[in-house]
C-alpha cells in the first residue's frame, strides 16, 4: 500500500515498547489471528518492567478470603485521591486475578501459601495482602513469562529500534511510523492498521530517578504530537524509597517490601516518625501506637497497619519533610530499618535482591544495618488520555495502554498497581486494536511527508557544527526539573520551569553530535531529547493549573487539597505536528461513577 | 585529586584498538559510571548498553580486566589498582565499540518449545514452595548472556555455535524440565537438539553468573543425570518398550501449543 524509500514493514498492529504491557497487547492481538509486531529501544527482556520488585495486586484471596475486587477497587481510588478514570480502574479490579492467574499458565513461578496456592503480601495503601510476587524480583517474573509467550508465538520484534513519529492517512488516522536502527542507524518505515503505544514512564528527565535510560516519555510525546490528549501530567510518583548513597546510584528503588515484610522508616533520632504524618483521609485505617502496628503485621484484625505503609505520595512527603527539619541521615536520606526486627535468614528469603543490592553496590548488610534511603522519580501516574474498555486514544487508530496512558491511577498509584495494569490494559489494547481492525475502517495510505520530515529534524545535529553537546543539556534539564517541578512545587518555580523550558527546545534545536550514525548514544540521546522536553511541558503546565496538593502534586503554596479540582483533569493537546509546536491545556471533567461503585467508597471509613 | 584511568576498546566489525582514559575518581562509582562520564565528556559516540544501572536487566555485559562481568556491578574501588581495561564480549560478533551482536542468544531461545501445562483448575494451579523453588533459582537469570560468553564450547569453537545452546538455554531447559506444571520431555531435546553433551562441566558459567545461579550443580548436571536415566536406564529402556512412551519426545515436544 506505500512506497518507501526506506527499509519497511507492514503490519496490522504495530506494537511500540516490549515492556509488559507491550507484551501482553502483542499476545492478545497474535491470538486474534492479527499480524503483529513489537519495537522496542533495547534488546527483548530488558524494559524497565524487570525493575518491579514488590508483587502485582490483585484480589484474589488467597490469603485473606475478605478481599475481593470491590476492596481492591476502593484501595486504588482512595490511593489515587479520587481523580482516576473510574472504570479503568473498575476493569483492573476486576480483571487482575484472571491476568495473575494466565500469568502460571504461561509458566511463572509465583511463591506459594502453605496449601500450594499463590502468596500474596502486604504493600502500602492495600487493606488486605494482595500481591502475588516472586521474593523482590517479580518484574522479572513478569516480563519473562511474557517474553516467552511472545517469542513461543512467533512473534516478529525489531529490537534497538527508536520510533521518531507517528505518521497518518489523509484522514488523520495513524498509519504507521517512522523509526532508526540504532546498530546501524539506518532508518525504518512501518506500515500498519493499528497502533498500540506502550513506551512506559519519563523518569529520566528528572536528575534522581529509579528509571533506566529508556524512559524518556517517547510515547507520551509520540501521541501528543499525533494530535492525541495527555492527562495528570503533572501527577508524578516519587517513590519514598530510593538509595541515597553512594552518589552514583542516588535514586534506585529500594522496593516498599521492606516495608510490606515489616521494615519501618526512623530519623537521625530513632523515632518512627511516620505517626506524626497519617493525614485524616486514612486516620481511621492506620494504627496508632508501634505495639498496634506491630500486632497488625501478625494478625490483620488485632490491629491497624502502621503508618508506614501508608500511599507513596504521604510517606515521600514525610521523608522529605524530617530530612528538611534537620533529622535526616548523614547523606541526606533517613533509616529504613529492617535488620532490627525481622531475622537475617527472613531477610534474605523476602528479599534476595535488595540484599544484594546494598552489599554489592554500598557495602551495606541490610540484615545488620538501617537503609539509608529518600524519595526517588519513580512513576507518571498523568499519560494518554484512553477509552478504558478499548485503550483507544483519540486519534483513529492509536491506542496505550501501561505506565503512558494516564487515567488508572488518578493522583498516585499504589505499589503493586502497575504490574497488573500492564497485563490488564496490555490485553485490553490488544483487543481494542483488533477490534478497530475488524470494523474496516483503517487507513489506506501513508504520508511518507511527515517520516521524512522527522527524518530531517533527526539527522539536524551531525550537520550542526559547533552546537551543544546533549550530554549537557540533558544533565541541565534534569536539575532544572528535579529543582523548579520536583517533590514539592511552588508557583515561581514552576513559572520559571516553563520560561527555561523554551529556552531548552532552543538548546535541542542547536545540538551537534560527532561521530556516525551506528550505535552512537549521542545521536541517541539527542534524538530522546525532544520527548523529554515536550513531556516537561505538559509536566510544568499541569502543575501551574492545578492550585493544590493531590497525591503525586504538592503544591507548598497550596498544601490542601481543593474540591474543585478534584473533578477534573488538565488535558494538553497539540496541532501542526512539529515536536515544538504550540501546547493547549484545558479542564476536561473525570467521568462521573456510578451510584453503586459510588457507595463503595463510603464503606469502612 | 585520585584518578581513574580506563582502557576501552573501540571499534567495530573491520577492526579496532584501545582508547585510554583518565577522570577523576568518584567515590562509590562502579565501571559503568566511569563510561557514562567518558561519554559526557570525551566520547559522546561510546558505544555501551546499559539498562537498570541496578544489575537486574543483564544489559551492560563487557569483560573488565578481562573478566566477564556487568559494569553496573562492579565497582571501581574494587579492582586493583592501575588502568582498567574494558572489552566487548569476546563470544559474540562486534558491533560497535562494547555492544556486540547477541543475536544468537535469541535465536536459541526460539528454537526452545513453550511449557505444555495441563488445563487449569476453576481455583488455579496448586503447587508447593518445595516444588517450585528449583526453577525460581533458574528464573533469577537476568539473560545478561556472560555464562554464554564465558563458556568455551562457544567461546572458542565459533563451529559449535549450531550445535549447543550454550549454560543459559541449556539451564532454561532444566527449568521447563524441573517445572511442576510442564508435561513434555525434554532430555531427548537438550541432547539431540541443544547439544548438552558437549557441556564438560568446567563450572566457569557459575562462576560468572552475577546472580549467582548454580547453573552446572544444579542445572547442567541435574539435566545431564536426567538424560542418562532416560536414555541408558535398561529399566526405563524396558519401560518405554513396553508402556510405548509415557511422555513425549523431542520431536513431539517441538511441536508448539496452538495460541
Amino acid at each position: 500500500m506505500t512506497t518507501s524509500p526506506y527499509e519497511h514493514h507492514e503490519y496490522d498492529v504495530l506494537i511500540i515498547g516490549a515492556g509488559g504491557a507491550g507484551l501482553r497487547a502483542a499476545i492478545e492481538a497474535k491470538q486474534r489471528g492479527l499480524s503483529v509486531a513489537l519495537v522496542t529501544k533495547s534488546l527483548l527482556g530488558k524494559a524497565h518492567t524487570v525493575m518491579a520488585e514488590g508483587g502485582m495486586a490483585a484480589a484474589m484471596g488467597n490469603v485473606w478470603s475478605e478481599d475481593n475486587w470491590k476492596v481492591h477497587f476502593r484501595d486504588t481510588m482512595r490511593g489515587g485521591k479520587m481523580l482516576n478514570n473510574y472504570r479503568m480502574a473498575e476493569l483492573h479490579a476486576k480483571e487482575a486475578p484472571d491476568r495473575v492467574y494466565e500469568l502460571e499458565q504461561w509458566g511463572a513461578l509465583f511463591d506459594r501459601t502453605k496449601d500450594g496456592k499463590i502468596l500474596q503480601r502486604d504493600f502500602g495503601g492495600h487493606r488486605y495482602a494482595r500481591l502475588a510476587h516472586v521474593g523482590d524480583r517479580t518484574g522479572l517474573e513478569l516480563i519473562r513469562t511474557l517474553q516467552q509467550k511472545v517469542v513461543s508465538m512467533g512473534t516478529d520484534v525489531y529490537m534497538e529500534c527508536k520510533v521518531l513519529r507517528l505518521v497518518h492517512d489523509a484522514d488523520g488516522r495513524v498509519a504507521g511510523c517512522v523509526a532508526y536502527w540504532r546498530p546501524t542507524g539506518e532508518f525504518v518505515t512501518f506500515a500498519a492498521k493499528a497502533i498500540i503505544l506502550a513506551t512506559g514512564g519519563v523518569g529520566k528527565t528528572w536528575k534522581f530517578t529509579s528509571n533506566s535510560w529508556e524512559s524518556t516519555g517517547d510515547g507520551h510525546a509520540l501521541a501528543l504530537w499525533a494530535g492525541a490528549q495527555l492527562i495528570d501530567m503533572e501527577c508524578i510518583q516519587f517513590h519514598p524509597t530510593g538509595m541515597v548513597w553512594p552518589l552514583s546510584v542516588r535514586g534506585l528503588l529500594v522496593t516498599e517490601g521492606v516495608r510490606g515484610d515489616g521494615g519501618v522508616l526512623r530519623n537521625s533520632e530513632g523515632e518512627r516518625f511516620m505517626f506524626r504524618y497519617v493525614p485524616d483521609m486514612f486516620r481511621a485505617e492506620t494504627a496508632e501506637s508501634e505495639e498496634e502496628g506491630d500486632r497488625w503485621y501478625e494478625d490483620h484484625n488485632a490491629g491497624r497497619r502502621p503508618p508506614e505503609l501508608l500511599p507513596r505520595d504521604e510517606v515521600a512527603r514525610a521523608i522529605n519533610t524530617e530530612v528538611k527539619a534537620g533529622r535526616g541521615s548523614p547523606h541526606g536520606g533517613v533509616y529504613l530499618d529492617i535488620a532490627t526486627r525481622r531475622s537475617a535468614e527472613y531477610i534474605q528469603r523476602r528479599l534476595p535482591s535488595m540484599y544484594h543490592q546494598f552489599m554489592e553496590l554500598a557495602g551495606v548488610d541490610i540484615t545488620r544495618e538501617a537503609m539509608e534511603i529518600g524519595p526517588t522519580c519513580h512513576y507518571i501516574m498523568g499519560g494518554v488520555k484512553v477509552d478504558a474498555d478499548t485503550a483507544a486514544t483519540s486519534v483513529p487508530g492509536l491506542f496505550a495502554a501501561g505506565e503512558v496512558a494516564g487515567g488508572m491511577h488518578g493522583a498516585n498509584r499504589l505499589g503493586g498497581n502497575s504490574l497488573s495494569d500492564l497485563v490488564v490494559f496490555g490485553r485490553r489494547a490488544g483487543m481494542g486494536a483488533a477490534e478497530y481492525i475488524e470494523g474496516g475502517q483503517v487507513a489506506t495510505d501513508f504520508n511518507l511527508a511527515e517520516a521524512e520530515a522527522a527524518i530531517a529534524e533527526a539527522l539536524a545535529p551531525f550537520e550542526n557544527t559547533g552546537g551543544e553537546s546533549p550530554y549537557d543539556v540533558h544533565r541541565d534539564l534534569q536539575e532544572m526539573m528535579q529543582t523548579n517541578v520536583g517533590i514539592i512545587r511552588t508557583g515561581s518555580e514552576i513559572a520559571d520551569a516553563i520560561t527555561q523550558l523554551e529556552t531548552f527546545t532552543q538548546r535541542v534545536k542547536n545540538l551537534s553530535v560527532p561521530g556516525g550514525r551506528a550505535y552512537n548514544p549521542g545521536w541517541n540521546l539527542a534524538t530522546d531529547l525532544p520527548s523529554m522536553i515536550t513531556v516537561a511541558k505538559c509536566t510544568a503546565r499541569g502543575a501551574i493549573e492545578r492550585k493544590e496538593s493531590r497525591g503525586g502534586h504538592t503544591r507548598d503554596d497550596y498544601p490542601k487539597a481543593d474540591p474543585e479540582y478534584g473533578t477534573i483533569n488538565f488535558a494538553h493537546s497539540m496541532s501542526g505536528g512539529r515536536w515544538d509546536g504550540e501546547i493547549t491545556t484545558e479542564r476536561s471533567p473525570l467521568l462521573v461513577m456510578p451510584p453503586e461503585l459510588a457507595t463503595l467508597m463510603e464503606e469502612g471509613n | 585529586m585520585a584518578e581513574v584511568t580506563m582502557r576501552v576498546w573501540r571499534g567495530d566489525a573491520s577492526g579496532g584498538d584501545f582508547e585510554t582514559y583518565t577522570l577523576p575518581k568518584n567515590e562509590g562509582e562502579v565501571v559503568l559510571d566511569v563510561v557514562h562520564r567518558i561519554q559526557a565528556t570525551e566520547a559522546p559516540d561510546l558505544a555501551c548498553r546499559w539498562n537498570c544501572k541496578a544489575g537486574k536487566c543483564g544489559s551492560c555485559s563487557a569483560e573488565i580486566n578481562g573478566k566477564p562481568s556487568l559494569m553496573c556491578m562492579t565497582r571501581v574501588d574494587e579492582l586493583p589498582e592501575g588502568p582498567i581495561t574494558v572489552t566487548p564480549m569476546k563470544t559474540f560478533p562486534i558491533i560497535r565499540d562494547l555492544v556486540t551482536d547477541v543475536s544468537f542468544n535469541f535465536a536459541m531461545a526460539e528454537r526452545i518449545p513453550a511449557l505444555l501445562p495441563p488445563p487449569m483448575p476453576a481455583d488455579g494451579y496448586r503447587m508447593f514452595q518445595e516444588d517450585v523453588q528449583r526453577g525460581q533459582e533458574f528464573r533469577k537469570c537476568i539473560e545478561c548472556f556472560l555464562c554464554q560468553d564465558v563458556c568455551h564450547v562457544i567461546r572458542d569453537h565459533e563451529d559449535n555455535k549450531q550445535h549447543y545452546a550454550g549454560p543459559r538455554f541449556l539451564m532454561r531447559i532444566a527449568e521447563l524440565e524441573m517445572h511442576p506444571l510442564d508435561t513434555n520431555d525434554r532430555r531427548e531435546y537438550a541432547r539431540e537438539e541443544m547439544g548438552l553433551g558437549y557441556c564438560n562441566i568446567t563450572k566457569c558459567c557459575t562462576e560468572v553468573c552475577p546472580e549467582g545461579i548454580h547453573i552446572t550443580d544444579n542445572a547442567l548436571i541435574a539435566l545431564k543425570e536426567r538424560v542418562v536415566d532416560a536414555h541408558y536406564d535398561p529399566v526405563a529402556w524396558l519401560g518405554r518398550k513396553i508402556l510405548r512412551r509415557p511422555k513425549r519426545t523431542a520431536a513431539e515436544a517441538a511441536v508448539q501449543p496452538a495460541p
